[in-house]
């Protein structure tokens, strides 16, 4: 087995015909995790234990001929902002540092029913907050293409183990972009849903009305894979869907011929030439494949990132205020007071990035400002959300880039928040939408950095949206 | 200029987020850019737009709405087991009130 290079069929497979049992495979994946990871620093803990547990009850199932599951022996990573039953989430947080959650994800717990083997948890940004990974309390991650730049953010850790073959999938999180950012960078797939697609029930809220929780693989079918194990209506999260979850894999036909597509102008502003080209390749590609491709417009675009900017942080600045020093392992051992523990938990505890948000957050709601700005940024959200409704009554899908640029220099934005803030700027309206979205790989710059095509189709069309990233993926494209 | 470090010390406060005179000055200038750049919104029409504080799609009134069972809590064990400093049950805070 080439443990860098396996997909769940190749599991499935060599499992079934006895090449390798599941523990066997869990522990050459660990061992090569482990020997692997000082290069990027992806993984934060790994979960040596639980891991070889799972992998035994699979060996058991298969030999007392019971079906194993369908991700059954995959070793997954999983985002540190997920929370795992007695296993170390720190949300890349000092204030987590020792945190051990009570109980599992919703999301976990349904992708070890279906057999999946959790090897470790993975460095992100605090929070979930930031675009390259550099805003870790464990430090940064870097990108495995090139390991003096990053590798996005801020599911940037789940990104690069997928990458560097230290894990088959993972699931990460995002809210404006931090999966499908890093995936672009980081040359892999990654998936964020339609909000209420997968059950947030477990992922630590930064901004409730916007968090999801989505699969990164080598390859679409993998992807679509780990969201279907991952999907449907959860009792315990009131905003999960009800809707039924296709059998994404079934749809994965490769037939795409006459499907509208509408490239939007607006995402096409602002692009290093490379990124330019590449997705213009992309396009080509997707003509010769059968598709129409048309030039549409999304003219809220423009305001997308400041109208995220004010609803993301405003949320964040009411979920991060838990964090007290009262139940969350952390108090500054300058707690004289009531008010000292709170003032001094919070300003020791938060990184730079995380404090920024906060204040921005609690100005924008403060007295005075909130019809200013928070009122005001939802509506514009309305509007975004109503630009894309209105694309979709012409088009089946839309194509666009991920990121203006590819991977930058570790270092290279960290001072200037708002250049940092603009490499979100084509991801974050999916989120503000809530519709489905995606990063495939659409080739390499002269310098061999990767760059993402993004997909996005209406609510709850992840199927129509898998099946045009399959078709572009078959038909060779990153190299085709 | 749309914030003062005077209001940015305001904003800590109501935060309960102590800031260093460093940060002060910092998040003066960061906040000062990113709220320039948010004025922005302003320009756009949303007259007769209704906010949108949710994604929302088809289904009936009551598809969110799970059934009023009882069902185990974590038990106050397992709740404190993170807590910096508990004791007979409670979370343990510094003193609020002087008897």
């Amino acid at each position: 087995m080439d443990i860098p290079s396996l997909t769940i069929d190749q599991v499935r497979d060599g499992l079934r015909t006895r090449q390798f049992s599941s523990v066997e495979l869990t522990s050459a994946a660990l061992k090569f995790a482990r020997e692997e990871n000082p290069k990027t620093n992806a993984y934060l803990t790994f979960a040596e234990d639980r891991a070889l547990e799972a992998a035994k009850s699979v060996d058991e199932k298969l030999a007392r001929g019971e079906d194993p599951g369908p991700l059954a022996g995959v070793p997954v990573a999983v985002k540190d902002v997920i929370v795992t039953k007695g296993l170390r989430t720190t949300c890349g947080s000092r204030l987590l540092a020792n945190f051990i959650p009570p109980y599992d994800a919703t999301a976990i717990q349904r992708l070890e029913a279906a057999g999946g083997v959790i090897l470790g948890k993975t460095n992100c940004d605090e929070f979930a907050m930031g675009s390259s990974n550099e805003n870790s309390a464990f430090g940064p991650v870097r990108n495995p293409h090139a390991l003096d730049r990053v590798p996005g953010g801020s599911s940037g850790g789940s990104a690069a183990a997928v990458a560097q073959g230290t894990a088959v999938v993972a699931l990460g999180s995002d809210t404006g972009g931090s999966i499908r950012q890093p995936a672009s960078f980081c040359g892999v797939v990654g998936v964020t849903p339609t909000y209420g697609r997968v059950s947030r029930y477990g992922l630590t809220a930064f901004a409730s009305s916007l968090d999801h929780i989505g699969p990164l693989g080598r390859s679409v079918r993998d992807a679509a894979l780990l969201l279907r194990v991952i999907a449907g209506r959860d009792p315990l999260d009131s905003t999960s869907a009800e809707a039924p979850v296709p059998d994404y894999l079934a749809h994965l036909n490769g037939d795409v011929k006459g499907l509208k597509l509408g490239l939007p102008r607006e995402y096409l502003k602002d692009l290093t030439s490379e990124t330019g080209n590449l997705i213009a390749g992309a396009v080509e590609k997707l003509k010769e494949l059968g598709c129409e491709v048309r030039d549409i417009s999304l003219p809220a675009t423009d305001y997308a990132i400041d109208c995220y900017y004010v609803i993301a942080t405003a949320e964040a600045s009411s979920n991060l205020a838990r964090y007290d020093g009262v139940r969350y392992t952390f108090r500054s051992s300058f707690s004289g007071t009531l008010s000292d523990m709170y003032r001094n938990t919070r300003g020791e505890g938060f990184g730079a990035e995380c404090k920024r948000r906060i204040m921005l957050g609690t100005y924008v709601l403060s007295s005075g400002y909130y019809d200013a700005y928070y009122l005001k940024a939802q509506k514009v959200r309305a509007l975004i959300a109503r630009d894309f409704t209105k694309a979709f009554s012409e088009v089946d899908a839309i194509v666009a880039p991920v990121s203006p640029f590819p991977a930058f220099k570790i270092g290279e934005k960290i001072d200037d928040p708002m250049a940092m803030y603009l490499s979100d700027i084509y991801t974050i309206t999916g989120d503000l939408a809530g519709i489905p979205c995606m990063s495939v790989p659409c080739g390499t710059t002269a310098e061999g950095l990767p760059v993402g095509m993004q997909i996005l189709t209406r609510h709850f069309d992840e199927t129509r949206m898998f099946r045009l990233a399959d078709a572009f993926e078959r038909a060779g494209g990153a190299n085709g | 200029m749309k914030i003062t470090e005077e209001e940015v010390r305001y904003v800590s406060d109501l935060a309960n987020l102590k800031l260093t005179e460093e940060e002060v000055r910092k998040f003066q200038a960061d906040l000062d850019e990113i709220l320039v750049h948010v004025d922005r919104l302003k320009e756009i029409d949303t007259s007769n737009v209704e906010p949108m504080a949710q994604v929302l799609y088809q289904a009936e009134e009551t598809a969110t709405l799970r059934p009023d069972r009882e069902r185990p809590g974590l038990g106050s064990k397992l709740a404190l087991a993170n807590a910096p400093l508990s004791g007979s049950g409670y979370f343990k805070v510094p003193e609020v009130i002087k008897r």
